[in-house]
């Protein structure tokens, strides 16, 4: 057996998803299913450096995890009720698919619309990415056996709501998909917040969201809302060496050192993202990638085509009800049209926004723009005292004392 | 997010309760606790939970690096307050961090009546938003 170049560990992580399906496909039980799975996995990575990989890792895994799933059963009291459910199921068992279908169907089934984001990220990381608990424990910051807990519950609750491994019907497909990218996105967001300071070691759950990404775009290269969260991802991925200073500190866009923006990744971002807003009407992520796009292609903070953000921003506005994007699009309306016309924009968003600690820092920067710097470091200082970010309140703090001394 | 949940003590604020506790209303008390640790435990949202020695035995220490460190013994008469424990958990929201904190404050007391012991719900410090 060939190893891949990334090594036993690429192997195992591409083999884990379609092990895991195939064992779902055959004895029905998705949680006892993934815990023997997660089990093979780590026989496998004690295992094999010692006695070498198996000239059929793939058969391997699937004989391991059967056997510890037969365990579990055989330990169970309701063994035999179920020991003939699977014997049942086994020859009625559909033609293999392909690989990359059984990661689909897997990340379908974890991104179920009914989980929670904090369940079901953890989930699609054990499941489809083929992390153990502790990585994903550390990646989150949290104990293993509260990790391991969260993630039994998830599958519990996929389980008992019995939903088939398959592919959503037609009727249920919109909703589906956007769950799915909705999973992927807050997955790179996570990993994206924490590559600043103290937070540098955790796992890299951007590189997941991006490997996941890929696949499903893969997988479904015609669905154009796959196509622009990927090109989002690798577009806003390309900017992170630039977003932390020496010391952990976060440096804003137009600060940035653009040289070290990672060039491979906004080409790869820039012909996605093209290629798909010529075929349709775009959608949110869409959208979102086309004005990554722009921020990445100005060469200075300066050449930034800030009337063509604005007219992207008046689409979103159009394609989403989030407050963040008129926020965001008051801030591109001030770069064009000057501070008062986005500060006036902010007024209608106080009540929607209230306590947000954003809509503070915002007006903050517009009030800077327009020459009242008394006031914009006032509110520095209370997005400061909101943000729960350690970084943010740094960066806002560092604002306000460059614009007024701290009052007696 | 994470949240760090304070049970603080106010010794000044009657140290004495109206009525003492049966050992009943204790277990009540106590069995009431149990059970939210369990369910957060369960969800795995627990991350840790302390009760803190009283401030009779805590020490204040103070240094510059060089000299030996001063070391003032309690209890701090100043102190209005201290901490006497914490749950630190992490949760989906804001709304479910004070809902957790509500519970522990209905936590029967003498009587069966709620304690209605106040509990300081403290975001801990996290990475900055992806889009800043």
């Amino acid at each position: 057996m060939t190893v891949p170049a990334g090594g036993m560990e690429d192997l195992l992580r591409e083999l884990a998803p379609q092990i895991l399906a195939t064992m779902v496909r055959r004895y029905g039980d998705f949680a006892d299913a993934e815990d023997a799975v997660q089990e093979a996995l780590l026989a496998a990575v004690q295992q094999w450096p010692k006695q070498g990989v198996p000239a059929q890792p793939r058969g391997w895994l699937l004989t391991v995890a059967s056997r510890r799933l037969a365990d579990v059963w055989r330990a169970e009291a309701a063994r035999h009720r179920r020991e003939r459910l699977a014997t049942q199921q086994e020859p009625a068992a559909p033609a293999q698919p392909s690989d990359v279908d059984d990661s689909l169907l897997l990340l379908f089934l974890c991104c179920y619309p009914s989980l929670a984001a904090s369940s079901a990220i953890p989930l699609t990381l054990r499941a489809v990415g083929g992390l153990t608990t502790a990585e994903i424990a550390r990646a989150f910051l949290i104990p293993e056996p509260a990790m391991g807990k969260r993630i039994s519950r998830a599958k519990q609750r996929i389980k008992d709501s019995a939903i088939p491994l398959r592919m959503p019907a037609p009727d249920e497909w919109p909703q589906r998909l956007r769950s799915v990218l909705h999973v992927l996105y807050l997955m790179f967001n996570e990993g994206y917040a924490v590559s600043a300071g103290p937070y540098v070691a955790r796992a890299d759950l951007t590189g997941e969201a991006i490997r996941l990404g890929r696949m499903l775009h893969a997988a479904l290269p015609d669905e154009p809302e796959v196509a622009g969260l990927l090109a989002l991802m690798l577009l806003t991925e390309a900017r992170r060496p630039a977003r932390t200073g020496p010391h952990g500190e976060l440096v804003p866009l137009a600060e940035q050192n653009r040289a070290t923006w990672d060039q491979d990744l906004i080409a790869e971002g820039v012909t996605l993202i093209s290629a798909t807003l010529r075929k349709q009407r775009a959608a949110y992520y869409q959208l979102q990638a086309a004005i990554a796009a722009i921020h990445d292609e100005a060469r200075t903070a300066a050449e930034t085509d800030w009337p063509q953000i604005l007219a992207i921003y008046r689409l979103l506005a159009r394609v989403s009800a989030n407050p963040m994007v008129r926020l965001n699009r008051a801030i591109a309306a001030a770069m064009v049209d000057g501070p008062a016309t986005g500060l006036a924009m902010l007024g209608p968003l106080e009540a929607e926004l209230a306590g947000s600690h954003r809509l503070d820092a915002v007006r903050a920067h517009l009030l800077e723009m327009a020459g009242d710097h008394a006031e914009a470091a006032t509110h520095y200082r209370n997005a400061a005292a909101r943000t729960a970010s350690e970084a943010e309140r740094n960066y806002l703090l560092y604002r306000a004392a460059r614009l007024r001394p701290p009052a007696p | 997010m994470k949240y760090l949940l304070m049970m603080n003590h106010r010794p000044e604020e009657g140290t004495e309760p109206e009525q003492p506790w049966t050992p009943e209303e204790r277990q009540a008390s106590w069995k009431h606790m149990q059970q939210i640790w369990q369910e957060l435990s369960e969800a795995g949202e627990l991350i840790d939970t302390g009760k803190l020695a009283s401030p009779e035995s805590a020490k204040i220490v103070i240094s510059d690096g060089v000299d030996a460190p001063v070391v003032t013994d309690g209890p701090f008469p100043e102190m209005k307050e201290f901490l006497a424990g914490y749950w630190m958990i992490d949760v989906d929201s804001e709304e479910r961090a004070i809902e957790i904190a509500a519970r522990t404050s209905a936590a029967p007391g003498p009587g069966g009546r709620p304690t209605r012991y106040p509990i300081e719900v403290r975001a801990i410090m996290s990475p900055p938003d992806p889009d800043l």
